[in-house]
């Protein structure tokens, strides 16, 4: 019976990757048609001036990135802006599935094992990408930030992809370092900031391409058409720094239930051990990036860059020293 | 603010900076001493040094992850200098294995930390200034701030219509519906009337204001009457209550370390352990740690059980529970107890942690009359996740030499297909013990500290195993082998458990905590509460029939709502005067402070 249930459990993930590919696709196709949708416009434009209508689609303090184009739609007559995209929505509905398959598949995988499904690499992945897609989802009812949709969907596969091949284990009962009410805590908070830390260094990143074709406007290098029809650099900046900031929160949390944990598991709250060292690592980092937002001279690209510099190193601490650092923090199995 | 002069939101140092070159030149010759220092701790509590330093932070921890650490794996630093003869010593010498208390760390957090606190002294000051003083003065123009926005409200009737007194008194619906002067006092001019109406009208949004939380004050000029109000001291003040918070980790941890201890003690299943400082196989004391703050207690170990999975193929042999039972007493009182991995016991202000276990055979060593030279059971240390262990016996009197066995321990036995000996399962089932037997000089005598879980075999000879040609002893529990040289006997009597156990005072455990939470607390205010200033301003129309209401805000630090903000105070405002025929312009909305409007 469990082991039906841990068969079911990998079925749905992959399931849930299949359709995640999908809506992977339907993001690439509206981000492209965005281009074209550019050049059309750009076509329109000449006669549309007379109108008034501004087809620059710099959408500057428009609350959707999308309003910008709309004037445009009228003049040139088209189907829309992105905002009444098929593919864009598509691209949704196909991730909504995609992360429902997935919560199915993630709790059958924690009945089968009988405990949280988040205590060896595995597990993480699973459960840390659909944090991953919740986050974003339900930031998604907040802001339109679909144009997220092909970095986020791309990165969970990757996750996935990586996960399913190389870190698969059957589930196993937990060793007793790793029984704990802290293990629960722990971990999945650690996933959450995670999540936030994603979606925020995704944006980040779209910041400082953003920051670029506005500086240096006329530029060909990394100057993608298609960035017109995305919020301006400071827009994107504010809501990455919100975003990043809530992660921020979660890691704080996180450093602070970890050290608590140790000093139930180890008798010390604080060792140097590997994997503590880099979640310190990390919560510097974002410090950092606070700090430069509030510094002269460090507000805009220097901070997006440390942004990123610490999303990188969340990836790192967990892709890389989970699995080949020394520690105490040896996974059972992965 | 008294933020440090790189914070974005501080005013453009320019005309300081002038004022103070000024000052410095015709000084100089007094206070050349005083202006480099304070020159030199402006620079340190900057913005800008300070996350240098984070950064460098940041990065000075990388290395101490990529390198055994002294503090938290010994055996894999002297295994680096055997693994790597050439760069291990140079590695040391700018100590690499001990990076988290190297001078160059320490330096680093040092000047972070004391930056800090010349950030955070001036700020803390300036803030308690801010919390008692009023919001300042509106400024002239409004329509450059955050959310601004205007409103017109008419009065009910115009009350400059005519000369017939009391028409004011009549002036229709709103003026009965009671907000305060208008229908009370008598109409004895058209501008008491006119200056009740505005006065009211202000009051109400002094008063909404209150409500939400905001600190007000009125203001009055030439064109017009305006409240000035600011709301969220809590940002600042839980920001300054996170960064000292930090001093204050830093400082019990520094501290905290001095006054505790750490020992560690293997106690096989009937022994007892006694809490004195010789009773310890190894003791950490703190810097200002004195003998005497050992509370006597005892604790004994009567079972330890571990559990292993038999169920699961995929997981077969892998540990689910370790409990150790045992027996305290303290000041004469006796009780169990349980110790597991993730629950320590708590004992004289101690704890006591689970941290190992292992099997502990109990030898017993005959010489060639009889005579017991030698009984105890031995713990040997675990080797591999089936529990072959090592263990080590010394016999030092009672034989013709000096006597070394080096054990091998097999809770389930088994062989593999080349002969060797593997233990296949963590229980024992099968156990079996292996010995190699040396004869000579165990090194006990020269006063040199040694290891009981090491033999230093180079000056002795061995005499079974390996390739001495004869066979190691073998024992099942309760068989007894003899000594090779016709020297005695060696019995395994039985199989016991040990558990090793970490026992630990740190008093300021709960300090550290403490600050965490402050840390987390002051974060979370810090982050989320918005700080901002907003205005309302009412200028009195020419004509007398009504009002201009001007809203605005402006944002200290992040704040994503404010626009949102400045609309509901509107809104609130005209709602809650009588309903007269509040007209509303169309709002215009400049994002001059806050270009993001979200
Ligand atoms: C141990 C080193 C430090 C850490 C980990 C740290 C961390 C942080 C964090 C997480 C924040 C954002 C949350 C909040 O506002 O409370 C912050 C804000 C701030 N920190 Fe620090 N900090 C450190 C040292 C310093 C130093 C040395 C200074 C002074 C130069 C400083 C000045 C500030 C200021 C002015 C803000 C407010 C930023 C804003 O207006 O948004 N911090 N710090």
């Amino acid at each position: 019976m469990m082991e039906t249930l841990e068969q079911y459990s990998i079925l749905l993930v992959y399931s849930a990757m299949a359709i995640y590919a999908l809506a992977f696709i339907s993001f690439a196709l509206d981000l492209a048609k965005r281009s074209s949708q550019i050049k059309a416009d750009e076509v329109a434009a000449a006669p549309a001036e007379l109108v008034g209508a501004s087809v620059s689609g710099r959408s500057g303090v428009t609350d959707a990135p999308v309003v910008a184009t709309t004037g445009a739609a009228g003049a040139s007559g088209a189907d829309a802006g992105p905002k009444r995209s098929v593919t864009l929505r598509i691209g949704v509905a196909l991730t909504v599935i995609g992360f429902l398959l997935q919560l199915v598949g993630v709790v059958l995988r924690g009945i089968a094992a009988e405990r949280v499904p988040w205590a060896n690499m595995y597990e993480f992945s699973i459960t840390g990408t659909l944090l991953i897609m919740g986050v974003f989802l339900v930031v998604l009812m907040r802001q339109d930030l679909r144009f997220l949709g092909t970095f986020i969907t791309g990165l969970v596969l990757i996750l996935l992809g990586v996960s399913t091949v190389n870190y698969y284990v059957a589930v196993v009962p937990l060793p007793p370092a790793l029984d704990s009410a802290w293990l629960v805590i722990h971990v999945f908070v650690a996933s959450l900031g995670t999540a936030f830390f994603a979606l925020g260094g995704a944006l980040s990143g779209i910041q400082l391409l953003q920051n670029r074709r506005e500086t240096a406007k006329g530029s060909k290098f990394l100057n993608f058409r298609l960035l017109d029809t995305l919020p301006d650099s400071v827009r994107l900046e504010n809501l990455a720094y919100r975003i990043n900031i809530v992660g921020f929160v979660f890691w704080t949390f996180t450093l602070i239930a970890g050290a608590v944990w140790a000093e139930r598991a180890w008798g010390r709250y604080w060792g140097w051990d590997t994997k503590e060292v880099w979640t310190f690592i990390i919560w510097v980092i974002y410090a950092g990036y606070i700090h430069a937002r509030a510094t002269k001279g460090w507000r805009g690209s220097r901070s997006a860059w440390l942004a990123l510099i610490g999303f990188a190193a969340v990836l790192f601490n967990f892709g890389v020293v989970n699995v080949f650092f020394k520690g105490l923090h040896a996974y059972s199995g992965l | 603010m008294s933020r440090p002069s790189d914070h974005y939101d501080s005013p453009s140092p320019a005309p300081e900076s002038a004022r103070e070159a000024g000052s410095a030149s015709i000084t100089q010759p007094k206070l050349g001493v005083v202006g480099w220092l304070r020159w030199f701790w402006r620079q340190l509590s900057s913005m800008r040094t300070a996350l240098f330093l984070l950064l460098l932070l940041a990065l000075a921890a990388v290395p101490g992850s990529l390198v055994p650490q002294r503090s938290s794996d010994p055996n894999g630093v002297t295994q680096y200098f055997v693994d790597n003869p050439t760069l291990a010593p140079i590695l040391d010498s700018v100590q690499m294995f001990g990076v988290y208390s190297s001078v160059w760390f320490s330096s680093i957090y040092l000047l972070l930390f004391i930056s800090l606190v010349g950030c955070v002294i001036p700020r803390t000051k300036h803030h308690f200034d801010a919390l008692r003083s009023a919001p300042p003065k509106t400024p002239a123009r409004l329509n450059r701030l955050g959310g601004f926005i205007t409103r017109e409200y008419a009065f009910a009737e115009p009350v400059e219509a005519g000369p017939s007194t009391g028409s004011g008194n009549e002036a229709g619906p709103s003026t009965s519906s009671g907000n305060g002067g208008n229908g009370d006092r008598p109409s004895t001019g058209s501008g008491n009337e006119r200056n009740g109406g505005s006065a009211a009208i202000l009051e109400s949004a002094r008063v909404i204001l209150k409500k939400a939380g905001y600190r007000v004050r009125t203001y009055q000029d030439a064109r017009s009457t305006s409240v000035s109000a600011e709301r969220g001291y809590a940002r600042e003040s839980g920001n300054l209550v996170f960064h000292t918070a930090l001093v204050g980790i830093l400082i019990t941890v520094g501290i905290g370390g001095g006054f505790g201890y750490a020992g560690q003690r293997v106690v096989v299943e009937g022994q007892t352990f006694v809490n004195t400082l010789l009773a310890f196989d190894s003791f950490n004391p703190g810097r200002f740690f004195s003998d005497d703050t050992l509370t006597p207690f005892t604790l004994r170990l009567d079972e330890f059980d571990a559990t292993y999975e038999t169920q699961n193929l995929d997981a077969f042999g892998q540990p689910i529970d370790y409990t150790a039972h045992v027996t305290t007493t303290e000041d004469g009182d006796e009780s169990d107890g349980e110790v597991k991995v993730n629950s320590p016991l708590k004992i004289g202000g101690s704890d006591v942690y689970l941290l190992g276990n292992g099997y502990a055979p109990t030898l017993t060593v005959k010489n060639a009359e009889g005579t017991v030279v030698f009984t105890d059971s031995v713990p040997f240390l675990p080797q591999d996740a089936n529990l072959t262990s090592l263990g080590v016996v010394k016999i030092t009197d009672g034989l013709p030499e000096q006597v070394g066995m080096i054990g091998f321990f097999y809770p389930t036995q088994d062989v593999s297909s080349t002969g060797a000996y593997f233990s296949s399962f963590p229980e024992a089932e099968y156990p079996v013990v292996t010995l190699n037997v040396y004869t000579g000089d165990l090194g006990l005598n020269e006063g040199v500290p040694t290891s009981v879980y090491s033999l230093a075999t180079d000056k002795m000879t061995q005499l079974t195993g390996g390739k001495t040609g004869v066979d190691s002893i073998e024992l099942k529990p309760g068989e007894t082998a003899q000594l090779p040289n016709g020297m005695g006997s060696v019995t395994l009597d039985g199989i016991k458990r040990f558990a090793s156990f970490d026992i630990h005072r740190d008093p300021t455990q709960l300090w550290v905590l403490v600050f965490a939470i402050l840390v987390l607390g002051g974060l979370l205010t810090s982050l989320f509460i918005p700080r901002r200033r907003v205005w309302v301003k009412l200028i009195e129309n020419a004509d007398g029939t009504g009002v201009t209401l001007e809203y605005a805000g402006l944002a200290r630090g992040d704040d994503p709502r404010l626009d949102d903000a400045v609309a509901e105070l509107a809104d609130k405002h005209i709602a809650s005067l009588p309903s007269a025929r509040a007209a509303t312009t169309s709002p215009e909305i400049t994002g001059a402070k806050t270009p993001d409007d979200a």
